[in-house]
């Protein structure tokens, strides 16, 4: 029971990551502009709060830091899908393969440091309810405002004018520049908070999830992150889900292991990419159901003045 | 009276041509005000400078008398100006209510929105349910609902961009009426059209633009529809010659074609019949999005799912076959879009040639004589008066009408056996439309069989020899184009024929 | 203010003058970074762009880290021209290196050359069976290619993984994650004695001439494109998207196995968990860079190998870490995209309009007609 207790809790944090980059990738995506470059942006934001970590001790600026990072990067990217119209994906590539050679590059004297002693987080008297408390309350801050953030963003998405309006240009960029809304700035003001959330999902990689710096320590999360877009149909509960869900794939693994199942490594370790393949196999079936649900100018580029 | 709204001078300069050039315009409160002009006059632009989407190079806008800088959509909306696009500016999967919020300013709360649209629909008669999402409306009712948004803003000018092109000759008249109202109560409108009868019959006052410039300002309830085009094109309509049809075999027979839509926006077709002779001409009328698209891509073979048997070529079923087969039986297609479905913009017109003429590729091996294509597209561009810059130029370098011309001409030349031809002449300027209906006769004349679709009935008429009506995905049975009246027509654009009359 | 106004027709000169924009871009960046990190950025410069060119021997390395790109670009060019996005070359670099490597792994003292061709063949088919996966659930599922095929090279390296870390170790190789050694017959033939350089360049040179012809003057090169470039227009013309999407896919994973094969048939000669080198992400800025040309692959396969090899000279002689490489090779593309706009667009200045003037209005000169 304890250690089942214990898987619940790990899938919760590791879930936390994929379910804040995913949010942030949604709200580009509610856009219309697809961002390949999460993994790259939450390369660089995990050296960026990795640094600012081991500088500073407060895991808080670290956390800002990814942010920025993050949002930085996504301007760039911004700056040329939006303005200069260059091709979506191939222009999310370029960010992601620089994001990996610029945060390799960056991360050399930190490679294998540790930062100290991380904190326990604890919500008393909680706590203390059995197999609840430890799965549950046990968490980092991160963890809670995660699920705060889900919430926030579905109101803002389905019950607020600005979320409406976001939607709108998603669904058809040029009725809403012919209705005078400012297409593009909204859409660059989309892919950077994107950008910054992914950021800080990259941070709480490098900083809490497993505090150390490793080259290429992402592993693929952004990658699986623009999945579960699309596996949840572009809505923030289901992102949240879907992390989980996700989170709680490589979870198994450990928790496998540590049961002493004789598989080796390596199988277990291809789990979550695995369940990847399978989960987008299985949504990608109803062609019909994912173009109703898809923001429709997704991907495709925008001429004002046309 | 101070006018409304007065333009002074106003010119406009694009890197390939002037749109406008001095236009002067005065519109006067309660005012129903046409603006004539052939495609390519340049009423768009002028439209985009009032509503404050683009800016004038020179020249003076007032409003009531006062000048003005109108900046931005927002700006124009604040003055009282609004305006019904004639490509909606729809969102799809948001409600018509949520539509309409967005075009509004005020920052209300969106119960009152639907409590005023309600008001708004029932007062002028435009029947809208604020609650449906707009991809469940039809195109007459998504119209409703721009109409409606404009009106919410208490608009002092309405202006109206080729309003009736999606509309029955019913519901035009319809349209008209609340326009009339609104008029009546003081509101000016501008009236977008090239459509002489409906001008005539509607507005008070119009003003002609020919290449940008104004060639004329009239009272066109005085006017006759040959003065009219004369301010409008220089010339009288060309005269079209049409000679006694010469019937032969059935080349064409569709039977039971019923078929499912693909998406939530389409339109199911069922039981479609129909039959098109060699050496004749049927017209398809209809409204868009009545189901012509996806009878078209049934015809085509861009979709393959029609039933077996529902679709023959002289005889042969062809209904699964993909559209190189069936052009190899002589069955070509020109479609509706230029850019993007009947030509790739960014390729080169002797690339676009490869694209349904496949003389200049080897049978076994594939390969391409790139100069034997070159040559082809050089052919055409010379039998056929393609303005470009020669086979080497891109398809997007081309105006509309001569990519028109382009492609209609590489379908001709191919001396199909049927051709099946959406919307001919649509964003064509007058001179290309005239030559490329006056190539469709000669095809005609010539044996070949043409199935027609467009939604502007004048051309129907005028070179069809049968008349067939496509409304809700089904297909009236045909009527000799001599015993048809537009009244008739009308009332079948909204499905209202009688089932017995067995088809030509 | 710089405003961008549509070509009517794509530049041709740009198109060439793009990818040298934005090497010099990329070059001035690099000038600023080493000048940041302390070192002379001149000999910075020598390093990247001199020394890997300076000799026979330096072109020799220059061609065992370029063939494989060029290979694999020249495979994600088709994809790419044809919409379909084939990330995951790296992963099908991976399987085709194993393929080959257990065909290799069968060749005793006493085989003979042949073993090679089995060995390069096995090589292809593996990447194409690899990329075959992301066709098919592309092709039954409509499951989005760029995400499956970039979840199989992370499946792929733990294959290649386990089992040399397992069944395919070398049991005489002091419990290193290794294969054996692969008998000298299968060696992949050099060409000049003294140097690595091997028949791998004749190879890619080959296809080079393959695929141009290919893409330029065969109808199924030129439906591709179309299928690529409008998709509607590639529907009315009656090409099948279907076939493209296997085509491209198969011919790409053929590819990158191909060169996998080469790599481990030759300079490795055995499987190790540094297999995968990134080529198949360093292929996919090659193509770009190279304009999605057969001939222009070749250039900037050139372009991205001296960054490699500048990269690991830039660690021995400067003391600059070699993850240089990857950030320049980033920021290559990055540019490039940016410049490759101008094809389509020219760059304009503008004024900021100010109030319209007003012009002393002339009566209208038209005739008006009064009411």
């Amino acid at each position: 029971m304890e250690s089942f207790a214990l898987l619940i809790a790990a899938t919760l944090n590791a879930g936390t990551v994929l379910a804040i980059a995913g949010l942030g990738l949604l709200i580009n995506e509610r856009a219309g502009i697809v961002n390949l470059g999460a993994e790259g942006m939450m390369l660089v934001a995990a050296i960026a709060g990795f640094a600012t970590a081991v500088h500073t001790g407060n895991d808080w600026l670290a956390f800002g830091a990814g942010a920025a990072a993050g949002a930085l990067m996504a301007a760039a990217f911004g700056g040329l899908v939006i303005w200069l119209n260059t091709n979506q994906y191939a222009t999310g590539l370029a960010l992601s393969l620089f994001g990996a050679g610029f945060s390799a590059f960056a991360g050399i004297q930190y490679t294998q440091q540790k930062l100290g002693e991380r904190p326990h987080f604890e919500i008393a008297g909680l706590t203390d309810i059995p197999f609840i408390g430890p799965a549950l309350f046990r968490q980092h801050p991160m963890v809670y405002l995660t699920i705060a953030l889900t919430v926030g963003l579905a109101w803002f998405l389905y019950r607020s004018r600005a979320g409406l309006v976001l939607r709108a240009v998603g669904e058809s960029p040029e009725s809403a520049h012919a209705l005078g809304y400012p297409v593009r700035r909204i859409r660059l003001a989309a892919v950077m908070t994107g950008g910054a959330l992914c950021g800080v999902a990259g941070a709480y990689v490098s900083v809490i999830y497993t505090p150390l710096w490793v080259e290429g320590m992402i592993a693929g999360k952004g990658w699986i992150a623009l999945a579960l877009t699309t596996f949840a149909t572009w809505r923030p509960a289901r992102v949240l889900l879907g992390a989980y869900l996700f989170g709680g794939v490589t979870m198994l693994q450990f928790h496998l292991q540590g049961e002493g199942v004789q598989i080796p490594s390596q199988f277990l370790t291809m789990l979550p990419y695995l369940a990847t393949i399978v989960v987008l196999v299985l949504i990608s079936r109803n062609a019909t159901w994912i173009r109703v649900n898809m923001p429709a100018s997704l991907g495709k580029p925008f001429f004002p003045g046309s | 009276m101070t006018p409304r709204l007065e333009l002074l001078g106003i010119s406009k300069q694009y890197p390939a041509v002037k749109a406008n050039d001095a236009v002067s315009l005065r519109v006067m409160p309660g005012q129903i005000h046409a603006v004539l002009g052939e495609n390519g006059a340049g009423k768009s632009t002028l439209m985009k400078i009032i509503y404050g989407a683009v800016r004038p190079d020179e020249g003076e806008i007032r409003w009531n008398g006062q000048p003005v800088l109108v900046r931005n959509p927002h700006e124009a909306r604040g003055l009282g100006i609004s305006m019904v696009f004639q490509h909606f500016s729809l969102f799809d999967t948001l409600s018509a209510a949520e539509n309409v919020w967005l075009g509004l300013d005020k920052t209300m709360p969106l119960a009152d929105v639907i409590e005023r649209i309600r008001k708004v629909s029932h007062e002028y008669g435009l029947d809208v349910d604020p609650l449906r999402p707009v991809h469940t409306l039809s195109v007459g009712e998504r119209q409703r609902v721009e109409i409606v948004r404009a009106l919410l803003t208490k608009p002092q000018l309405l202006i109206l961009d080729e309003p009736t092109s999606v509309l029955t000759p019913q519901a035009v008249e319809k349209l008209f009426v609340t326009l009339r109202q609104l008029a009546r109560e003081g509101c000016s409108i501008l009236y977008i059209s090239h459509k002489l009868d409906e001008i005539r019959s509607l507005c008070h006052h119009c003003t002609v633009l020919r290449g940008g410039k104004v060639t004329g300002e009239v009272d066109p309830t005085k006017e006759s529809n040959a003065s009219l085009s004369r301010l409008m094109i220089g010339a009288e309509p060309p005269q079209l010659q049409h000679r006694e049809a010469k019937l032969g075999d059935v080349a064409l027979e569709v039977k039971g074609l019923s078929l499912a839509k693909q998406s939530p926006f389409g339109t199911t077709l069922a039981e479609i019949a129909l039959q098109v002779r060699a050496g004749e001409i049927v017209g398809v009328a209809g409204v868009s999005g009545n189901g012509q698209q996806e009878f078209m891509a049934a015809l085509s073979g861009e979709d393959p799912r029609a039933p077996r048997g529902s679709i023959r070529l002289f005889g042969t079923d062809i209904a699964h076959m993909s559209p190189r087969h069936r052009r190899r039986l002589g069955l070509h297609f020109v479609p509706e879009e230029r850019l993007g479905r009947g030509a790739v913009p960014t390729l080169s017109l002797a690339q676009n040639t490869l694209l349904t003429r496949t003389e200049c590729v080897g049978r076994q091996s594939g390969w391409i004589d790139v100069a034997g294509v070159a040559r082809q597209a050089e052919e055409l561009i010379r039998r056929f008066n393609v303005k470009a810059g020669g086979p080497d130029a891109a398809a997007k370098s081309l105006s509309g009408g001569n990519l028109q011309k382009f492609i209609v001409g590489r379908e001709i030349d191919a001396r199909p056996k049927l051709l099946i031809v959406s919307q001919p002449t649509w964003g064509v300027d007058v001179g290309a439309a005239a030559q490329i209906r006056a190539e469709l006769l000669k095809l005609r004349d010539a044996g070949c069989a043409l199935l027609i679709v467009s939604e502007e009935l004048d051309e129907l008429f005028e070179i069809s020899d049968r008349l067939v009506v496509i409304a809700q995905g089904r297909v009236s049975p045909s009527v000799p184009v001599r015993e048809a009246t537009v009244e008739m027509i009308g009332e079948w654009m909204s499905g209202l024929w009688a089932k017995e009359t067995a088809h030509a | 203010m710089l405003k961008l106004e549509a070509r009517p027709q794509p530049s041709k000169a740009m198109s060439f003058a793009s990818p040298l924009l934005a090497l010099a871009i990329t070059v001035v960046i690099g000038i600023v970074l080493f000048m940041l990190l302390g070192k002379d950025p001149l000999k910075g410069l020598y390093v990247f762009f001199i020394e890997p060119i300076k000799s026979g021997y330096a072109l020799s390395e220059l061609s065992i880290k370029a063939t494989p790109l060029v290979l694999i670009a020249l495979g994600l060019a088709v994809c790419f021209r044809s919409n379909i996005w084939n990330i995951g070359a790296e992963g099908q670099f991976i399987v085709g290196a194993l393929c080959a490597g257990w065909m290799a792994m069968q060749a005793g003292p006493d085989t003979s050359r042949f073993i090679v061709v089995l060995v390069l063949l096995a090589g292809v088919l593996g990447g194409m069976l690899w990329a075959g996966i992301v066709a098919l659930l592309r092709d039954r599922f409509n499951a989005n290619e760029i995400l499956v095929s970039l979840m199989l090279v992370y499946v792929a390296d733990m294959v290649l993984s386990y089992l040399v870390y397992g069944p395919w170790k070398d049991p005489q190789g002091y419990n290193f994650p290794q294969t054996i050694t692969f008998a000298a017959a299968t060696k992949i033939p050099r060409l000049i004695d003294g140097w690595r350089m091997n028949i791998g360049v004749l190879i890619a040179l080959a296809a080079v001439a393959g695929f141009w012809v290919f893409l330029f003057r065969t109808y199924r090169g030129y439906q591709l494109q179309v299928g690529g470039l409008a998709p509607l227009a590639s529907r009315y013309a009656g090409f099948s998207s279907r076939s493209a999407l296997w085509t491209g896919l198969l011919l790409s994973g053929g590819m990158a196995g191909l060169a996998g094969g080469l790599e481990a048939a030759g300079p490795l000669g055995q499987l190790t968990p540094h297999v995968p080198a990134g080529y198949g992400f360093a292929a996919i800025i090659v193509a770009f860079v190279g304009r999605l040309h057969p001939v222009g692959s070749i250039f900037s396969a050139v372009l991205m190998s001296m960054f490699y090899i500048g990269g690991e000279l830039a660690q021995s002689r400067l003391g600059l870490p070699k993850s240089l490489t990857g950030v320049f090779q980033g920021l290559l593309l990055f540019t490039l995209l940016a410049c490759d706009t101008l094809i389509h667009y020219r760059v304009r200045w503008q004024s900021v309009p100010a109030a319209p003037s007003v012009k002393p209005v002339a009566a209208p000169t038209q005739k008006i007609r009064e009411a």
